[in-house]
């Protein structure tokens, strides 16, 4: 525009000091949870960077040079890549974001900048989501969406009170929320992903893993984070008979039990059910494909495949929460076919490993006349050894079998489990480790059992021959009250964890409610998939809808709320006044005729002196002008003359 | 190029821009007439907005699509709001002062809010000339402008188009809107710094009484001369203004001064004859005259003061050769 800038384009328009600050502030809200999970030096590298432009924009000096800033990101990159041997992982590109973001505050003059670091901000939120998606998380961040946005209006009214820019900020966001609502609800989901993701993407979930050795559960019991939470219709079963089945081990190094090889098998529902207790879970992330099925399952969730062993297979590895139904028996599970492979691979022990253990069982075995002898004897041996369980085992060597059973004597239940599997094998007794859950806490307020990784249990399998696999569980023996009551009552106080001890009731119960909410954001809102849209659509009336149908709806919604908008940005404007509009327009019309009106002149002289000039409409023009002067000076406010003078006017055709 | 056909097609600007020039104040911008367009940060966001949902449905982030929705019903709602902080905005003229030719007219222009809120970061300009304000307007008040629009040549100067301008509350939208108030300011011819005739130079052309200068009685200043006396400088009206001016002296007080543009050479042109004629005018009221003005069909009886000296220069200013 004929070379002069222009006063409001961002190029042009320096940042102003409150905008710097409220824009490193804002910034550093979204930087803040990053911080905590980045290496140390480049938190304090970002913060130096933050740091360093805030004392810039107190002691006004020129920014620091172009090359400068370069190759501070260029010695950041490289510091990233020897932390992580690489730039394009999820953590890599995060922290070199995070780092950018400094980087670009740093050469931040005008408000263009300023607005693009913004923009950085809003990019940042999301990041943040990678790791958690819960309630806190979410205010957190929406407390940040509206610093950024308090920090963009700023930005575009400088001169103007930061009281006055929070309030719009509060005000655009609350206009916001229906359009933001109707695109969440309406937009056609996708599923993702369209493209791979980076080796890292699923770092950092937690579960039960491929393998178990000594101390794998104990850790993982330390974890408070929740796997999965199952609701009932009706009653669910007591804490006794809550075994949630997992992966089942087969092969055994000595130390280490693996899965091994698996085949699918056609599934078959078990006979002789009793009570079948029907329920829902909520899966989290695991990033393994099993799904945990109270046991025995009845029936297998939608799109799952099921193994020899019955374990329960999703499509893919569980990468975001999943949902499926499920009903399960609670019997005694009775496969009496089984191959014969499989009772030989649940034999097999590594040559020379345990001796101890071997011998024996082999005394046993010698001792007995038959299996359920030997299987009592082992039992008996596990409740009268003076075994300890503990979530802090001492650490074992290679013959972890026989140092657990005849030197240490403390364990968590893979040290059990594993113990009294070799020794049933070596009494000659197929047997296997199944891994899962135990237990679970029934949430009183919405009767939800909440499953966490501190309920992670490993068990025994047996086959009794007539009987089929059967489940014992060797901790039970030890620790009786593990089973019944939880891990929090059979653990010595010292190892509770705080969530645990029996005198926090009040905690407990907040903890409950506070579940009860977050369980309702996990379906509801973190559990919004195509799937729920589908179902969404068809209450709505609108079955089988496809992307079409839904940008229709969409659009139509974002148009009525825009329109409901903008309606109410025009209410509280005084609008022309009609009666001054019509005046106007009489004034023009007589001005086409050559009849203007003066500035000084009165409406009744100009109305007289139009009148003497147009004699043809002179009645018409003297009822005009005197219906305006009765409505623009004098006291009546009277609608029904408003119109008159508007039909009148409209009417006006001076000849 | 949408700027120059807009230009040889004026009807067709009035239609786009919804008004017929000139407007009799107050103007009220309609929203009609506001107009609205992503600016280019408005394209930036739009970007980071594509990223955020590529990067919600890759890792079916819940809370990232709820992210990238709220921001873009952010951008949805500061449209509005930005067309909204421009709507119904009344627009009114003052007095613009005459100015000489060569010198700024200072157009007066009042932005009434006419709203219970306030209207921040609203542009003016003169797309004419360039001369711009930003200025915020408070709930419920008037915000004086001032537009510097450059006099070039006398007459009426009218002010022209003027763009209103906000990007305000997120800068993602450019709402704009044109008006073209009724406002005009009188140019006067630029003034012409020259010696000033004698007073009553009728007599040398012709008239009854003669009367020659003299050095006996203080009649006026003039322009200074090289060849003038130090001591007929009034050095007080230098100290007052910047002109070198010389006393006059006639033999007679309260003498007649006739501005006359049958006394200029008559090889000037008319734009420069009214220039001296202008600069006489000046000197003529600063020296405290009795003068008078006479045009080819016009004459201003003699008088002295401001209002005289206005209207001596408005007769300059709009002088039309018959």
């Amino acid at each position: 525009m004929k070379g002069v800038p222009h006063p409001l384009s961002p190029e042009f328009r320096l940042v102003t000091m409150r905008d710097l600050l409220l824009l490193c502030g804002s910034l550093a809200l979204v930087v803040a949870p990053h911080a905590t999970r980045a290496p140390w030096w480049i938190t304090l590298l970002a913060l130096c960077l933050y740091a360093w432009r805030i004392h810039y924009s107190l002691n006004p000096a020129p920014l620091p040079a172009r090359w400068l800033v370069i190759s501070i990101a260029a010695l950041a990159m490289l510091g990233v890549w020897l932390e992580y041997r690489t730039l394009f992982g999820r953590q890599p590109g995060i922290v070199l974001l995070m780092l950018f973001s400094g980087l670009k505050l740093l050469e931040t003059r005008t408000h263009r900048d300023a607005a693009a670091a913004a923009f950085l901000g809003y990019f940042l939120i999301i990041t943040n989501f990678l790791y958690t998606q819960s309630i806190p998380t979410a205010l957190a961040m929406g407390a940040a969406v509206f610093a950024i946005t308090a920090t963009l209006i700023g930005l575009s009214a400088p001169n103007r009170a930061p009281r006055a820019n929070l309030g719009t900020a509060a005000l655009l966001l609350a206009h916001a929320v229906p359009a933001a609502a109707a695109l969440f609800l309406l937009f056609p989901r996708v599923q993702g992903p369209l493209w791979g993701l980076p080796q890292d993407a699923y770092a950092g979930m937690t579960g039960l893993s491929e393998t178990m050795s000594p101390g794998t559960l104990s850790r993982l019991a330390l974890s408070d984070s929740i796997a999965f939470r199952a609701e009932f219709d009706g009653a669910p079963p007591g804490p006794s008979l809550r075994y949630w089945r997992g992966p089942v081990l087969w092969d055994f190094d000595g130390r280490t039990w693996r899965i091994g090889a698996q085949s699918v098998a056609s599934f078959a529902a078990p006979a002789g059910s009793s009570a079948t207790y029907r329920y829902s879970v909520v899966l989290e992330p695991h990033n393994r494909a099993w799904l945990f099925a109270l046991e025995t399952a009845a029936m297998l969730p939608q799109g799952s495949r099921y193994t020899t062993d019955g374990m329960l297979l999703a499509g893919a590895p569980v990468r975001g929460r999943m949902r499926y139904d499920l009903s399960s028996v609670i019997t005694p599970r009775s496969a009496l076919d089984e191959r014969p492979g499989d009772l030989a691979r649940a034999l097999r022990l590594p040559a020379g490993s345990n001796p101890r253990a071997r011998v024996l069982a082999a005394e046993w075995r010698a001792a007995s006349r038959s299996d359920s002898e030997v299987l009592a004897r082992a039992l008996g041996f596990l409740r009268q050894g003076g075994y300890v369980y503990t979530l802090e085992p001492p650490l074992l060597g290679t013959d972890s079998v026989d140092e657990f059973l005849f030197g240490t004597k403390a364990g968590f239940c893979e040290h059990f489990s594993s113990a009294f599997v070799v020794l049933m094998r070596a009494a000659g007794l197929p047997a296997r480790v199944v891994t899962g859950y135990q237990g679970g806490e029934l949430n009183p307020v919405d009767r939800i059992i909440t499953v966490r990784q501190s309920d992670a249990h490993a068990w025994a399998e047996v086959h009794v021959s007539g009987h089929g696999w059967r489940r014992f569980d060797p901790t039970a023996a030890a620790a009786p009250n593990r089973v019944d009551s939880g891990l929090a009552r059979s653990l010595p106080e010292t190892q509770q964890a705080l969530f645990m001890r029996r005198e926090l009731e009040w905690l407990r119960s907040l903890r409950h409610q506070w579940e009860a909410v977050a369980h309702k954001w996990n379906v509801w809102v973190l559990g919004y998939n195509p799937e729920r849209q589908r179902e969404l659509m068809s209450h709505l009336g609108m079955r089988n809808a496809d992307w079409r149908g839904l940008i229709a709806m969409l659009f139509t919604v974002l148009g009525i709320t825009t329109a409901l908008l903008l309606a109410w940005s025009l209410r509280r404007m005084p609008r022309p006044d009609p009666v001054q509009r019509a005046w106007r327009a009489f004034c023009s019309k007589l001005a086409a005729r050559g009849i203007e009106r003066s500035p000084s002149e009165g409406p009744r002289d100009f109305a007289e002196r139009a009148a003497r000039s147009l004699p043809s409409a002179r009645r018409a023009i003297l009822r005009i002008g005197a219906l305006y002067i009765g409505l623009r000076y004098g006291r009546e406010a009277n609608p029904r003359r408003a119109s008159d003078l508007r039909r009148l006017v409209r009417e006006f055709r001076p000849a | 190029m949408i700027a120059g056909i807009l230009e040889r097609n004026p009807r067709l600007a009035n239609w786009i821009w919804g008004f017929k020039p000139p407007e009799r104040s107050p103007i009220i911008l309609v929203h009609r007439r506001v107009y609205i367009l992503p600016a280019r940060l408005g394209m930036l966001f739009a970007a980071t907005l594509a990223i955020l949902l590529v990067g919600a449905i890759n890792y079916a982030l819940a809370l990232g699509f709820a992210l990238t929705f709220l921001l873009a019903g952010l951008g949805l709602v500061g449209m509005v709001h930005t067309a909204r902080n421009l709507a119904r905005i009344g627009v009114s003229i003052g007095r613009a002062e005459p100015v000489f030719a060569g010198e700024s007219a200072q157009f007066r222009l009042y932005l009434d809010g006419r709203v219970r809120y306030d209207r921040p970061a609203i542009l003016a300009r003169h797309v004419g000339s360039g001369s711009q304000f930003v200025i915020d307007i408070p709930a419920q008040s008037v915000v004086e402008v001032v537009l510097a629009v450059p006099a070039r040549r006398r007459g009426w100067l009218p002010l022209g188009r003027v763009l209103l301008e906000t990007r305000f509350p997120l800068g993602l939208f450019r709402a704009w809107s044109y008006v073209e108030p009724d406002a005009r300011c009188l140019v006067y011819p630029r003034p012409q710094r020259s010696p000033l005739p004698a007073p009553l130079a009728e007599a040398a052309a012709g008239a009854l009484r003669s009367q020659a200068a003299g050095n006996d009685d203080f009649s006026g200043l003039r322009a200074y001369q090289f060849s003038d006396s130090p001591r007929h400088v009034a050095w007080k009206a230098v100290a007052r203004s910047d002109d070198m001016l010389t006393k006059q002296f006639t033999g007679e007080s309260a003498a007649e001064l006739w501005l006359d543009w049958r006394l200029l050479p008559a090889a000037l042109e008319l734009e420069q004859r009214l220039s001296r004629l202008a600069g006489w005018v000046l000197a003529a009221e600063r020296g405290g005259a009795l003068y008078g003005l006479r045009l080819p069909g016009l004459e201003i009886a003699p008088a002295r003061g401001g209002a005289h000296a206005a209207a001596c220069l408005q007769a300059l200013a709009l002088y039309q050769p018959s």
